[in-house]
């Protein structure tokens, strides 16, 4: 299969103005005869359906939540990017571009990231006039901070719930338009399969979460903003309900899944409490900025930290990386608190976290300081762990937190399946093998707003659509497909529950597929993982019926597609022989322990297509070229 | 430590529903509040029952999907916390925990704890926005907002849409939520040439959709996870009625 980026050419800066005008229009009377189903209401999902609408398409939105408010966007906290240089502090589109990319360890789209670099001006002004509270200044203009080590101040931050107010506009301009009649909202709706009439992508099956219901859903083009595929490691910063069926039954359906082994690891997070634990919360990375990371310095170390007298402390980060110290990027920051803890000098009670301390800087500036700074931190790691952060440090270790990785999409945001499209945490293009600190809601909305109304038009201005509905065979095959998911998941009357063979299979993936892989870890989860998955089909106890609102068979149905995605994960990981930003090979580092990445042999997005259940997938690899930046390497020494 | 649940069964909007007690021997006080869920809910998969339905997503108490009455408490009582930030250690060993749906008219209980609330979203899809399309805004920076607009906006715009205010109010009214809404846009410039119809709009869904009237209990502030403040209900009755008499 040849991959086609569509990927413009000639000088960067106006690729995308020359790519728009050679794209076809549709008349604007005829866009109300054309109807787009976007799959999700997250910031790409909602801001999509909303702007397609306005521009006068038939729109029809599925959510599985009781409200397109909902969406995991909606937990960001720290803000988005913009190269506005309102601080006149040297930043530019071109220096975003080569930030993202450079961070992105060389394995994005230049012409993607460019795009998305120019973009980010129009999200802020866009944001701003739909009412979104931005943090400002004394003089009423908005204000900036700089975030994730960026030298330049181009984070646009609505106090610690940026992602919720940017999706509360996206929301608003959806409901706005579900008023109007334009949009057809269907919430507690889950997509369930993907109905590919003639090779184009002409619908989806979906079950009505409240009834029961297998029902399809025809359109002329299908949008997905389904979100990332962390919950496939059990344990992470996402919601319960965030999932990978949507992309999965469509590469199952022959959309090719790009770099899945690109996960993104957040290095502050607090630490896991049990064996029931749920879910992984997340603080800010800003965290790091005055607090200092350490262990004791002697293995099985018990005392109290305030025990422990400085001579017999490791500040690890500080020794190793002098210049950077405790601000190093996230994958470094991760691997040597899980190096330390490997070492047998975790603390806490499961000896898997290592301390954050304030201690230094509140006497240096003062308890008020650091309670203006991180109060509403202090008060949520104090909510979830009894401990008061004021008086001992805190607690922290690594958790899975986003997936660079996704459907592979061209320039148009098309993925290889004519007239499916795939926006925002669910495609792969732009954050390449490491996504920077306050680049996820940009790019969600980028695409939503932005890309896909102008790209979706020349798709459907160049083809026909005859008609098609729920007697087409495609369509009869597909719900056919999701019954007998839903009979063989209620059928199986085995012994264990849902959550007990997902939390099994996330303790493989982090064992073997986290912060740090080999490949003979790889092979081990590749071995252990299908038996595991045979034994869930016929193993797993799924409670009620099919016919109401029935929480279980949902997770049973995720789980189910969250195993054969783990598998693919583990494949992509063990085949790229070499460590690029979130993809850390022990085997191939450098002398001083960093990332060794591999230009000349793996210089590609990695495009796996799917061949059935337990078959060996067929890679496609797009080949990637850097006209602008560089590639070299990354040093925090 | 041990606790003692009586949950609220119900099938379906249709079947009647009951209490059922539930023992837990065995609580951590680590967990959070829904982790103990959780538990019960492995349990009841263990001895074959079908488990407690309740909603829940981001468990970090900023979807707005959680939530029930513990005790008669809207997210139980913990101040300015949504269930799944609530940790056992603010219960003691024997406690008795009576767990119950948000009841009101306009969220009917679709099974178990879990409860409708699409009417909110009707209520902010008739008027809880500004409407610009996309790519017709200005420079970020054209609009300028006095900090402390800015500010008073946000702790309004704060607001998860989680519906306690409704279940603790003994009106069942939802006019902290339409309050907090129009508060947020219209504390705003970009929200000023909407504001009156937005009231107006707002308000009269609302009444559509049965919630009550408010008649300032403050219940909804007492219990609000986001700490929304009472005067958002003042700013929506101040805007409403100039509207009203303005004649829009």
């Amino acid at each position: 299969m040849e991959l086609n980026s569509k990927s413009p050419s000639g000088p960067i800066e106006t690729r995308w103005e020359r790519h728009r005008f050679n794209l076809k229009l549709v008349n604007p009377s005829n866009k109300r005869k054309y109807t787009i189903i976007v799959v999700g209401s997250g910031l790409a999902g909602g801001s999509a359906a909303a702007s397609l609408a306005e521009l006068g398409y038939n729109v029809h939105c599925f959510c599985f939540q009781d409200s397109p408010r909902r969406a995991h966007s909606i937990a960001a906290q720290g803000g988005i990017n913009a190269a506005k240089n309102y601080h006149n502090d040297g930043d530019s589109i071109y220096r975003l571009f080569y930030d993202t990319v450079k961070g992105g360890d060389f394995r994005a789209r230049e012409s993607n990231v460019y795009r998305l670099a120019g973009i980010s001006l129009n999200i802020i002004d866009q944001c701003v006039a739909q009412g979104v509270p931005f943090a400002r200044e004394y003089s009423g203009y908005l204000d900036n901070r700089s975030f994730g080590g960026a030298q330049v101040s181009r984070t646009f931050y609505a106090r610690g719930q940026t992602g919720q107010q940017l999706l509360l506009g996206a929301y608003q301009a959806l409901e706005r338009q579900i008023g109007l009649g334009a949009v057809k909202m269907f919430p507690r709706t889950e997509m369930l399969d993907l109905i590919v009439v003639d090779g184009r992508a002409r619908g989806i099956v979906t079950r009505d979460l409240i009834t029961g219901k297998i029902e399809s859903h025809f359109a002329d083009a299908v949008v997905l903003g389904t979100g990332g595929y962390g919950n496939a490691y059990y344990l992470s910063t996402n919601a319960k309900g965030c999932n990978a069926t949507a992309i999965w039954r469509a590469h199952k359906r022959g959309a090719l899944f790009a770099n899945p082994c690109f996960t993104q690891i957040h290095p502050t997070c607090i630490p896991v409490s049990g064996e029931y634990q749920s879910k992984l919360t997340l603080m800010s990375e800003s965290l790091r900025n005055d607090g200092r990371v350490w262990v004791p310095a002697k293995k099985g170390d018990k005392r109290a930290p305030s025990q422990i007298p400085e001579g017999e402390r490791d500040y690890f980060l500080e020794r190793k990386y002098p210049s950077f110290g405790n601000l190093v990027p996230r994958d470094v920051a991760s691997r040597n608190a899980k190096a330390a803890c490997d070492e047998g000098r975790g603390v806490g009670e499961t000896g898997l976290a290592v301390y954050l301390d304030f201690r230094d800087a509140i006497q240096r500036l003062g308890a008020s300081v650091i309670k203006e700074r991180y109060g509403n931190l202090f008060d949520m790691y104090n909510r979830i762990t009894g401990e008061d952060p004021y008086s001992q440090p805190m607690r922290i270790y690594p958790a899975m937190h986003y997936t660079m990785g996704g459907l592979w999409v061209d320039y148009n945001l098309m993925s290889n399946v004519p007239g499916l499209y795939v926006i925002g945490e669910a495609n792969f293009t732009d954050h390449g093998a490491n996504r920077l600190g306050a680049s996820a809601l940009m790019q969600g909305l980028a695409d939503g707003y932005f890309v896909l109304p102008n790209t979706i038009g020349d798709y459907l201005a160049s083809n026909k659509f005859e008609k098609v509905d729920a007697s087409h065979a495609a369509a009869r095959e597909a719900e056919a497909n999701v019954n007998q998911i839903t009979q063989r998941l209620l059928g199986a009357k085995g012994k264990r529950s849902v959550d007990s063979y997902h939390r099994e299979l996330g303790k493989i993936m982090w064992e073997h597929c986290g912060m740090a892989r080999n490949a003979e870890g790889l092979k081990q989860a590749l071995a252990l993982i299908p038996p595991l998955r045979e034994q869930y089909w016929s193993d797993v106890r799924v409670l009620g019926t099919g016919e109401d609102l029935n929480q279980s068979l949902e997770k049973a149905g995720r789980v189910a597609d969250f195993f054969e995605l783990a598998e693919l994960i583990c494949r992509d990981a063990l085949d790229r022989n070499e460590s690029c930003g979130g993809h850390f090979r022990e085997e191939y580092q450098t002398p001083e322990g960093e990332a060794a990445r591999d230009d000349e042999h793996y210089a590609y997005a990695a495009a796996w297509e799917f061949q059935g259940v337990g078959q060996p997938p067929l890679l496609h690899k797009e080949p990637l070229t850097f006209e602008y930046v560089h590639p070299s390497q990354r040093s925090y020494k | 430590m041990r606790i003692t649940l009586h949950i609220w069964r119900q099938r379906n909007a249709n079947d009647a529903g009951k209490m059922v007690r539930y023992e837990l021997p065995n609580v951590n006080h680590e967990m959070s509040f829904l982790e103990m869920l959780d538990v019960l809910n492995e349990d009841l998969i263990a001895k074959n029952e079908e488990p407690v339905a309740f909603d829940h997503d981001c468990r970090e108490g900023i979807c707005g999907m959680c939530g029930c009455m513990v005790n008669g408490m809207a997210h139980g009582p913990l101040p300015g916390t949504t269930l799944c930030q609530l940790h056992m250690r603010h219960f003691k060993d024997g406690d008795e925990l009576y767990l119950e749906p948000w009841r009101a008219k306009a969220f009917p209980v679709v099974k178990d704890l879990v409860v409708d609330r699409t009417a909110f979203d009707r209520i902010i899809a008739a008027g809880g926005y500004i409407s610009v399309a996309t790519g017709s805004a200005p420079d970020g920076n054209a609009v300028m907002v006095p900090k402390e607009d800015a500010e008073r906006s946000m702790d309004a715009a704060a607001c998860i849409g989680c519906g306690a205010c409704v279940a603790m109010c003994p009106n069942a009214a939802a006019a902290l939520f339409t309050g907090a809404k129009i508060a947020h846009l219209g504390l705003l410039p970009q929200g000023q040439p909407e504001r009156q119809q937005r009231a107006i709009a707002m308000v009269a869904q609302a009444k559509q959709e049965l919630f009550g009237s408010c008649t300032n209990m403050g219940l909804c502030e007492a219990v609000c996870p986001k700490e929304i403040k009472l005067e958002v209900i003042a700013r929506m009755n101040g805007d409403f009625i100039r509207a009203s008499l303005s004649g829009r």
